[in-house]
């Protein structure tokens, strides 16, 4: 991006601690960690020790590395579902708003029709029909967003193709693959990656809250969702095992909320530094 | 006028593109839906009772004969038996509706009475404390998930304070007070969140408006500054606001599920879920059906406040 | 210019003027010790071009600049009263009262949520405390002054079913509600066709004369300001350069800023000796001087015929009842024809809903027509034939701030149809790139550079650089210089006739701009709801125009010599007639008659009888 400087200031803050996030999730089988799924009845509900720096859950697990692992595979879930999307999302509607006629009614029937489902609902309806497990969620939480990419592809074509410098690039004799890829896309990516950041923010949302109604990841893998909803039943004897995992997902849509917010004020095409006016 | 039957029209197709896709679905499952309901215990099911069953819920009859019959029976909003129990499903959807309607009311109410008043009030003084402060708390609130909120409200005002019950239900009939203190949290669980987008919305869109052109032109005649807000500013920094609610409401109604089963309240999302752990399709599909039929109707609601708020909708 | 006997309105007196914005770099000065009087009845224009600080000031008076991050000093009096040092209460209490604004922009500066009728009787009511229903029927009256038909029945209506022209006169009426002393009007007729522009200019002095009103006049139209302006101010870059009175000025200009937007505003009709183009004199600011007009030699060759356009017609659907049949079609371009032979420059000249830019994009074959056939140097221009000919017809748009990809260097931009052709390596692009910024007076060193860094003017330049990579034949420039400042659209316009003397290209030159048009053309064509009315040479067009509606158009445009003034009360306000037809409209046969020699005029039909 033209102009934009590298100092280090607060508002970079959610960029920076979003980026430890995904390092650490990513990295998390090869460091040197406890096995999360290593229970201790033993030490049940024991309180953070030298080797267990946020104590130990029911089973005797250890907290800290359940919670890095469900932040993992929360992420893992979030991301797949929103590239998905978006790819599906971004093609439908760039298709869309470059043919119109026939292709883009059908297209936006479409979407709306996936629109008129609560996602949570559509979520429950196919875990009914297939079974619970990230292999049902995440093609299942793509097709929820897939709207959303396919609304803002298709009004950013829309704004871009009736701009001065596609109709040039048409009078210049180019294709319409070329018109497409070459001069529409690039000009509509600012809106799409700020989409794509919003998608893996809600998802992780969304995934968290059908894992607390024990329909998204299966136990004994952690995720952030069951981690509360396991909590909650001992909320009298150790109300910390809610607490973390609450604090947990909190700062993590936090961060990812903040950032997104961050994203979308610099790649704005309203923003007067793009446009150059 | 014809815009507004247009809309209605496009409602109905919507609902029934909803019901055949409903309807659909279970027959794309991978699998016989019986045996699956059967084997859930482990061991595998006896193929005389997955028969009998089969014929008994009509699924070895063609499909089309099948569609019918489900779109004849939706007509007498007869929604089938739930597997589980033979219970009737729009029996039991009708008891538990107006409670999951009160929980979206209510929150709904929250939102829009603390977030439009608030989002105003930023957006006219922004940059000063009230703006900066209000926007961090919404941009706080709007992070936290419907469902941990609503367990750390338990957490702090049940298990710590004393000050509430953990959850359950009463009847408004036999005791309205406590009826609507148990209402409350949840509801507020619910509202919070949306009160932050609305509050988030309302300012932005207010932002975008102050400095058009025709608000310049108001300044200039000389009116007053409530006329101005009221009539220039609002009229117009309104319409956005409905749209992202009328999109919001579909996450409303997915978090009401949370909800109600965080706090014990028994609306449909109890249904929903135990359901959903039985595979028990009819109890599924119904509730699934009755809740999107209630969010079409509630963007229909909203696409006519639309065009009764900004005129050139309505062409 | 006669002065109401009701006199007794008070006169604006600025004096010692400052104005700065400040910025994250501290303030800037935009308007520096402006001074000047506009007694009752009379009318005083500001003129100048984008960063003169003319709107500035206008706003300045009222009060509507942001406070936080505006300076003002010096003073600012309307009669007794200091407007600086008003409180917020009497400047309301002011505004729309004594001293009302009409703005620029008709499409945005109502609101679209509330009707037009009680947008003007809010006025009324803020200010002169009558009830509601009084309100509405002072409200009707006014919309009756200033002609809008059939005023009660559109009290209710919104302001997106109100044309440009129209709504136009409702922020008149709306200004006019409390009858003030003083009416800024900043740039008001600027973003409306030319015979609109024509009606609302004659409405605005009409209501002068008749209350008296005190008039400040804001724009970067020489034409407009002999035919409102009974003094006028000079602003360049926030500096009064020079002021007087209107006929003084146009008679005898002291500083090189007023004598070049003198210049690049031509008289229509000073051209009627020769049938070729004629540059524009180009006054340097600084120096005063000026370069003389290049004398051009005829570059027309009538043996080669580059465009031959036959009988073209478009039509698009705008509406259909739910079974697909269509009610209601756009006839935007409605059976043109027209020949363009090498060396020459046709202009299309219209209004908007005249379907010259529609007619420029069948050319080029941006769109596919519904009938009629288009021939590039004897090739006909079809579907599969398009990118082939793109390399013989090429076309410049009219915003240069969005015709180029923002995400393309400019020489990037410029070689863009080389790439797409596989005409030239990278290496050979670069110099190609060069040589093209060159030979449009910019510095090849910006090719590394992005166009949102540059002007209008120069990305206008960028713009032709890039329609000569192909080397075509034929260039269609469409609005190209419309967006302009006016002392640019001279040196953009002198760069075209430049290229045509060296190259011997073919130009169909497509503007509303009637001035720019004379300058710049051999032949010109006048399109009216898509028809093609008037065609011939220009010098005929302009001396003797036959057809109604090419009269009318000349008639409108403003004439920068304030002794020939012309009272036009006379002459009836119009709407902008559309060119939709129900969806069996069958269009009537025409018929041309040939006037003199290549001057055809279409048989005007019974809706021209006056």
């Amino acid at each position: 991006m033209t102009g934009t400087s590298l100092k280090f200031t607060p508002r970079q803050i959610p960029a920076y601690l979003l980026a430890l996030l995904l390092v650490i999730s990513l990295l998390a089988p090869v460091l040197p960690l406890q096995d999360p799924l290593l229970m201790d009845t033993a030490a049940r509900f024991a309180g953070p020790s030298a080797q267990h720096l946020f104590g130990q859950d029911e089973f005797g697990r250890d907290i800290l590395v359940r919670l890095i692992f469900a932040l993992r595979n929360s992420l893992i879930v979030a991301f797949a579902a929103a590239i998905l999307a978006g790819v599906i999302g971004t093609a439908l509607g760039v298709l869309a708003g470059y043919s119109r006629g026939l292709t883009e009614m059908l297209a936006m029937r479409f979407i709306d029709i996936v629109l008129c489902f609560p996602p949570l609902l559509l979520a429950m309806l196919a875990v009914t029909l297939y079974g619970p497990g990230p292999v049902t969620l995440i093609p299942v939480l793509a097709i929820v967003f897939v709207p959303s990419f396919t609304r803002v592809a298709h009004a950013s074509v829309l704004s871009v193709r009736s701009q001065d410098y596609v109709e040039a690039v048409r009078s210049m004799g180019a294709s319409n693959a070329r018109v497409m890829f070459s001069t529409i896309l690039p000009n509509i990516a600012g809106p799409l990656i700020v989409q794509f950041s919003f998608t893996v923010a809600v998802t992780v949302v969304l995934e968290s809250g059908l894992s607390f109604l024990g329909l998204g990841v299966l136990p004994p893998a952690p995720s952030l969702g069951l981690m509360i909803g396991t909590g909650r039943a001992t909320l009298a004897q150790a109300p910390m095992l809610l607490v973390w995992p609450c604090a947990a997902l909190t700062a993590m849509i936090l961060i990812l909320n903040a950032f997104c917010d961050d994203l979308r004020d610099r790649l704005d095409p309203k923003s007067s530094k793009i446009r150059g006016q | 006028m014809f815009w507004f039957l247009r809309r209605g029209i496009a409602s109905l197709i919507m609902l029934w593109v909803i019901v055949t896709l409903v309807f659909m679905s279970i027959h794309f499952v991978p699998g016989d839906p019986v045996e699956l309901l059967l084997s859930q215990d482990g061991g595998s099911a006896d193929p005389a009772t997955v028969q009998m069953i089969r014929e008994d819920l009509g699924l070895n009859r063609p499909i089309v004969e099948q569609y019918v019959e489900k779109l004849k029976g939706l007509a007498s909003f007869d929604l089938g038996r739930s597997m589980v129990d033979d219970s009737s499903v729009s029996a039991e959807i009708a008891r538990r509706l107006p409670r999951t309607l009160e929980l979206i009311g209510l929150a709904a109410l929250i939102s829009l009475v603390i977030g439009i008043p608030a989002g105003i009030y930023a957006a006219l003084h922004t940059g000063r404390s009230f703006d900066r402060v209000a926007s961090y708390v919404a941009g706080f609130a709007q992070g936290i998930p419907v469902f941990v909120l609503g367990t750390l409200l338990i957490l702090v005002f049940s298990q710590m304070l004393k000050l509430t019950p953990a959850g359950g239900f009463v009847a408004f009939s036999q005791a309205p007070g406590k009826h609507m203190l148990l209402l409350l949290m949840p509801s507020l669980s619910i509202g919070i969140g949306l009160a932050a987008i609305v509050f988030r919305i309302t300012r932005a869109s207010t932002l975008e408006v102050l400095p058009l052109d025709y608000v310049r032109t108001a300044r200039a005649k000389g009116l007053g500054d409530r006329r101005i807000v009221l009539h220039h500013i609002l009229r117009n920094a309104l319409i956005p606001v409905i749209t992202i609610f009328a999109l919001q409401i579909g996450s409303l109604l997915g978090g009401t599920v949370l909800v109600e089963y965080v706090f014990n309240w028994p609306g449909l999302s109890g249904m929903l879920v135990s359901g959903v752990n039985a595979r028990d399709y009819p109890t599924v599909t119904g509730v699934i059906l009755v809740i999107s039929a209630l969010f079409i109707g509630l963007n229909f609601l909203v696409d006519v406040l639309y065009g009764l708020t900004d005129p050139r909708v309505r062409k | 210019m006669s002065i109401s006997e009701t006199t007794t309105k008070p006169g604006l007196s600025i004096s010692g003027l400052n104005i700065s914005f400040r910025n994250k770099d501290g303030w800037t000065s935009v308007v520096r010790n402006l001074g000047f009087d506009i007694a009752p009845g009379e009318t005083v224009a500001i003129v100048g071009e984008s960063g003169s600080g003319k709107s500035v000031t206008a706003l300045s008076v009222l009060g509507l600049l942001p406070q936080q991050s505006t300076r003002i000093e010096g003073s600012i009096r309307l009669g007794d009263k200091e407007l600086l040092s008003l409180s917020p209460k009497d400047l309301k209490a002011l505004r729309g009262n004594e001293i009302a604004m009409i703005f620029q922009e008709p499409m945005t500066s109502l609101n679209p949520t509330m009707c037009i009728g009680e947008q003007i009787a809010e006025s009324i009511i803020a200010h002169r405390g009558i009830s509601k229903a009084e309100a509405k029927v002072e409200a009707i009256r006014l919309m009756e002054k200033v002609h809008i038909p059939s005023a009660a029945g559109r009290y209710g209506e919104y302001p997106h079913q109100f044309s440009g022209g129209m709504r136009q006169r409702v922020m008149i009426a709306i200004a006019l509600a409390c009858k003030p002393a003083l009416l800024i009007a900043d740039e008001p007729t600027t973003a409306l066709d030319v015979t609109i522009q024509a009606q609302v200019l004659n409405l605005i002095k009409e209501l002068q004369e008749e209350e008296g009103m005190a008039v400040l006049f804001i724009t970067h139209d020489m034409g407009v300001v002999a035919e409102v302006a009974d003094r006028m101010v000079v602003m360049y870059r926030g500096d009064v350069v020079e002021e007087g009175t209107t006929t003084e000025i146009f008679a005898n200009a002291r500083h090189p800023y007023t004598k070049a937007l003198l210049s690049a505003v031509p008289q229509l009709g000073s051209m009627s000796g020769s049938n070729d183009p004629q540059p524009f004199a180009i006054y340097d600011i600084n120096t005063g001087l000026a370069t003389d007009a290049a004398v051009l030699k005829s570059t027309v060759d009538t043996s080669e015929i580059l465009l031959d356009v036959k009988d073209l017609s478009v039509r698009f659907p705008v509406q259909q009842t739910i079974f697909g049949k269509v009610t209601a079609r756009v006839h935007a371009v409605e059976n043109v024809s027209l020949t363009l032979a090498r060396g020459e420059t046709l202009a299309i000249v219209g209004e908007s809903g005249s379907g010259k830019s529609t007619t420029g994009k069948l050319i080029t074959g941006l769109l596919h027509p519904t009938a009629g056939k288009v021939e590039i140097c004897g090739k006909p221009m079809r579907q599969d034939t398009r990118q082939s000919l793109s390399r013989s017809v090429q076309m410049i748009f009219q915003d240069p701030f969005a015709s180029l990809n923002p995400r393309l260097t400019v020489g990037r931009a410029i070689t863009e149809p080389l790439r797409i052709h596989k005409l030239a390596t990278e290496k050979e692009q670069d110099e190609i790139a060069a040589s093209l910024l060159t030979r449009v007076g910019l510095s090849p060193d910006i090719a590394k550079r992005y166009p949102h860094e540059f002007s209008g003017g120069q990305r206008q330049r960028i713009c032709v650089a890039r329609t000569l990579a192909l080397k075509p034949s034929v260039i269609i420039a469409d609005e190209a210089v419309s967006a302009l400042d006016v002392s640019v659209k001279a040196q953009v316009v002198n760069l075209l006739l430049e290229l045509q003397q060296e190259m011997q290209l073919g130009f169909i030159f497509i503007s509303h701009d009637m001035a720019v048009v004379e300058r710049i053309s051999h032949r010109v064509a006048v399109m009216y709801l898509g028809e093609i009315v008037e065609i011939g040479p220009r010098a005929a067009i302009f001396s003797n125009p036959v057809h109604p509606y090419t009269r009318r158009l000349i008639e409108a445009v403003p004439v920068p010599d304030p002794s020939r003034r012309r009272d036009r009360h006379k002459n009836a306000d119009s709407e902008t007639r559309s060119p939709v037809r129900p969806g069996d409209y069958v269009p009537p046969a025409r018929t041309y008659r040939e006037v003199s020699p290549g001057h055809l005029v279409q048989d005007a039909g019974p809706e021209w009888a006056a």
